[in-house]
């Protein structure tokens, strides 16, 4: 019976070493071997994903990130906060129970490269906005001890003091666009203004950011300063949104005991 | 070094140093005020320096010997020395990184100085410099050892050594400055993976040329692995590292990919650089040195085959348990389970095959360290590949994923296999490279294995501990149906681990010292001795490649 089964495998295998008998004095045979048998696997999972409709969800609320988020999330790549927090909130109790909603595709369906992390030195962030202040994430980005004594995270006080760069926003949502974030050209001419006007509330640019983004999105001073805009500014806006682009996590997952 | 090349090479060394001198001189103008410029400089004072050395020996006579007649292996020196060099360099890295996490004040004050930024130095200091080094360089080794052939060309191999640093300098310093496309072991922005290809393809031309020339019907094993290795990690560089820059003068882009399908397209580079960089490749030199200084054939030529052919189909499919309960669709998943489990077919016959090759050499193995070296590494292999596909079991996975388990396995792989067979091959080649009787001094490899096992096993038993704590603690309930420990308390229960890792990691980084120390002093002093025969043959009777099989 075992030897039944296996047969056909031997006779694979007997073909298959016959074959590669032959083709190991061609460097060419070999060559078009590998290509053939390591692009099999990749196309079979990958392909796929672009072409199922299920694969992303559908989310009609889903917002863009504005300039100063985007920047922010810039920030958060420079400074591989990728490294040690995950955005990616898996589909076990234990997760849901402590960050939240599990994540979804949709997501981070505008997020080139997305940042899903592979290892938790710190806390996950998907739903880390609006968790804590402005103050508070600034104050903790400034000295993380101080509000977390157990705490290994570097500290990142010279981004209060770095002013934040935003000549280069409309070039960086255009390359966003060619790549497929479906920003207006309005959204882009206006970058660097927006970039600045959600950092200071109550002013004509900051109306400008509203028009644009939509009402929900959050004007605030972040860094608490209203003269200068910093890394700061930027970094604390995006870490306030992480979670917040959709709502519908929250309306397919009730809390549990509701 | 110059010298040894025929004058119209050393004029075509002297229009392509040139040449990248002009990119890198475009790149700083460009790139003014953004880091893009700052490498810029970098790739002119690095090609300036080589345009130099082939200015001043312009003039040199042409060389007189029949260079036929001999192997070219100018580059493999060069090569092994900046392996070396970038392992001292990675894996110092390492060390101050892992310090970082039990004593936060060691970040200091700079931006260049937080975990975030020095983390990529060591893993691809070490990945890159230290082991793509060491993979060029055995590869032209052993290229020109099974073909029996001289290097096809005396520039290109330079281009390749050369350019390839290049490459790693310029990962290196970015990193420092905050330049990283994100995607964990692709950091590089898009120019320095642009000059990648160039290099990677030129390296391929090489490796296709040199095997034209040989003098052998068959191209042995060793070679499968490196031309996997050199034609898989290509198509997965391509592909990952598809981006829209921002602009043209700066150094930011955008990833072609989003979400999902780049965590997928990701993970797929992720996993399969590990499988073709850091196992093929790797393979290659376990398949040439071990039989070679074992003296003994390899164990099973028919082994060799099922396991080469299965590790390039496997491997392919099993970067998705990266992602085991995310967004990804569950179909994806599963294929990606099933197949790394079925991954440990081929995975266990490679590394029976080095073991069972070890049969009747066995007490070499207890009297040479460097063979040791080479026997620890298959023992490892075999270990890393068997938790490997323990850990992409979904049920496994969600207990270890995002913990330090990850980490220590990834360890268990690079120190105990990857480095080993590294350290293991260069101390093979390095006495016949350099015509010496033997290494400087064997007491020196014999610490050096001692120090790089124990730092290897304590790392490792440090990350097992940490990791199952850590991963325990986040989903223990209280009997209320709440959970028990709150982030900051299982970080108070890493500290003692992570503290063991620092030592078990500076354990192996001064093994690794010692090792360049020994090879330098052994350039400079040990006695010259010329081998019986190392040089290309048309015969195989008077050079078998590897021992025959009896």
């Amino acid at each position: 019976m075992f030897r039944m089964l296996l047969k056909p495998f031997a006779r694979f295998f007997e073909v298959h070493a016959k074959a590669h008998y032959r083709a190991e004095r061609h460097s060419m045979a070999l060559t078009a071997g590998i290509i053939l048998a390591a692009s099999v696997g990749g196309f079979i999972e990958i392909a796929p994903l672009f072409t199922i409709d299920e694969t992303v969800e559908s989310a009609p609320d889903m917002r863009l990130y504005t300039p100063l988020e985007q920047a922010g999330r810039d920030i958060y790549i420079r400074e591989g906060c990728y490294l040690c927090h995950s955005q990616m909130i898996r589909t076990l109790q234990d997760e849901v129970d402590r960050y939240g909603p599990y994540s979804l595709a949709v997501e981070s369906q505008y997020d080139h490269p997305m940042l899903w992390g592979s290892k938790r030195t710190g806390p996950d962030l998907a739903r880390v906005g609006e968790k804590y202040s402005d103050d508070w994430q600034v104050r903790h980005l400034v000295d993380p001890r101080a509000l977390v004594p157990e705490s290994v995270m570097p500290q990142y006080a010279f981004l209060l003091a770095a002013p934040l760069e935003t000549e280069s926003l409309p070039g960086r949502l255009a390359a966003l666009r060619t790549v497929g974030v479906p920003y207006t050209d309005d959204q882009i001419a206006n970058a660097a203004v927006d970039a600045g006007g959600q950092a200071v509330p109550d002013t004509e640019p900051a109306d400008g950011v509203a028009e644009r983004y939509g009402e929900e999105t959050n004007i605030r001073l972040f860094d608490g300063r209203r003269e200068r805009l910093t890394e700061m500014d930027a970094l604390v806006a995006y870490l306030q949104i992480l979670g917040g682009l959709t709502d519908l996590p929250a309306e397919t997952q009730p809390p549990r005991g509701d | 070094m110059m010298t040894r090349l025929m004058a119209t090479e050393r004029q075509g060394a002297l229009i392509l140093s040139g040449l990248v001198a002009l990119a890198g001189l475009i790149l700083a103008a460009a790139g003014r005020g953004d880091p893009m410029g700052v490498h810029g400089w970098i790739t002119l004072v690095f090609a300036g320096g080589v345009l130099l050395i082939a200015l001043r020996a312009l003039d040199a006579p042409e060389p007189t010997e029949d260079r036929l007649a001999s192997y070219y292996d100018d580059p493999t020196k060069v090569g092994i020395l900046l392996a070396l060099f970038w392992a001292v360099v990675g894996m110092g890295m390492g060390v101050w990184v892992a310090a970082q996490l039990a004593w936060p004040e060691l970040r200091f004050d700079a931006p260049w100085s937080s975990f975030g930024r020095l983390r990529p130095v060591h893993t691809s200091g070490v990945i890159f410099g230290f082991g793509g080094n060491a993979l060029i360089a055995t590869s032209f080794h052993v290229m020109q050892r099974t073909s029996r052939a001289r290097l096809a060309g005396h520039l290109s191999p330079w281009f390749v050594l050369l350019g390839f640093n290049l490459f790693c300098l310029v990962a290196a310093s970015g990193y420092l400055m905050g330049v990283t496309q994100s995607k964990e072991y692709a950091e590089p922005e898009w120019y320095a993976d642009i000059w990648l290809v160039i290099v990677w393809v030129v390296y391929f031309v090489l490796y296709m040329r040199t095997l034209a020339r040989r003098n052998e019907p068959h191209i042995y094993v060793a070679n499968w692995y490196y031309l996997a290795f050199i034609l898989v990690v290509a198509m997965l560089h391509i592909v990952n590292n598809l981006a829209v820059p921002a602009s043209f003068g700066a150094a930011k882009s955008y990833s072609a990919f989003a979400g999902v399908q780049d965590a997928m397209t990701q993970w797929w580079y992720g996993h399969n650089a590990v499988a073709f960089f850091l196992t093929a490749g790797f393979l290659g030199m376990l398949y040439y040195f071990l039989p070679k200084r074992a003296e003994r054939p390899i164990y099973s030529y028919r082994l060799s085959i099922l396991s080469f052919w299965g590790i390039v189909f496997f491997y392919i499919w099993a970067g998705s348990h990266h992602l085991h309960y995310t967004a990804l669709p569950q179909w994806v998943q599963t294929l990606g389970m099933t197949f790394s489990v079925m991954l440990l077919v081929p995975s266990w016959a490679s590394a029976g095959n080095a073991l069972m090759t070890l049969n009747g050499a066995w007490h070499k193995v207890r009297d040479d360290a460097t063979l040791r070296f080479m026997m620890l590494a298959a023992v490892f292999y075999g270990l890393s590949t068997f938790e490997g596909s323990f850990m992409a079991v979904r049920a496994v996975n969600s207990l270890s994923h995002y913990t330090d388990w990850t980490v220590g396995h990834v360890h268990a792989g690079a120190m105990g296999w990857v480095a080993l067979i590294s350290f293991g091959s260069i101390y093979a080649v390095v006495p016949l490279l350099w015509r010496k009787e033997a290494m400087y001094s064997w007491k020196l490899v014999e610490s050096h294995f001692w120090l790089a096992l124990a730092g290897t096993v304590i790392y490792v038993f440090a990350m097992w501990n940490s990791g199952i704590t850590q991963g325990l603690m986040w989903r223990t309930y209280t009997e209320s149906g709440t959970l028990a420990y709150s982030f900051t308390e299982t970080l108070v229960a890493m500290r003692p681990y992570y503290i063991a890792r620092v030592i078990g990691g500076a354990l192996f980084l001064a093994g690794a010292v010692i090792g360049a120390y020994n090879v330098y002093m052994t350039i400079r002093v040990a006695g010259h001795q010329a081998p019986q025969i190392d040089y290309p043959t048309g015969s195989e009777a008077n050079e078998p490649a590897v021992p025959a099989a009896e």
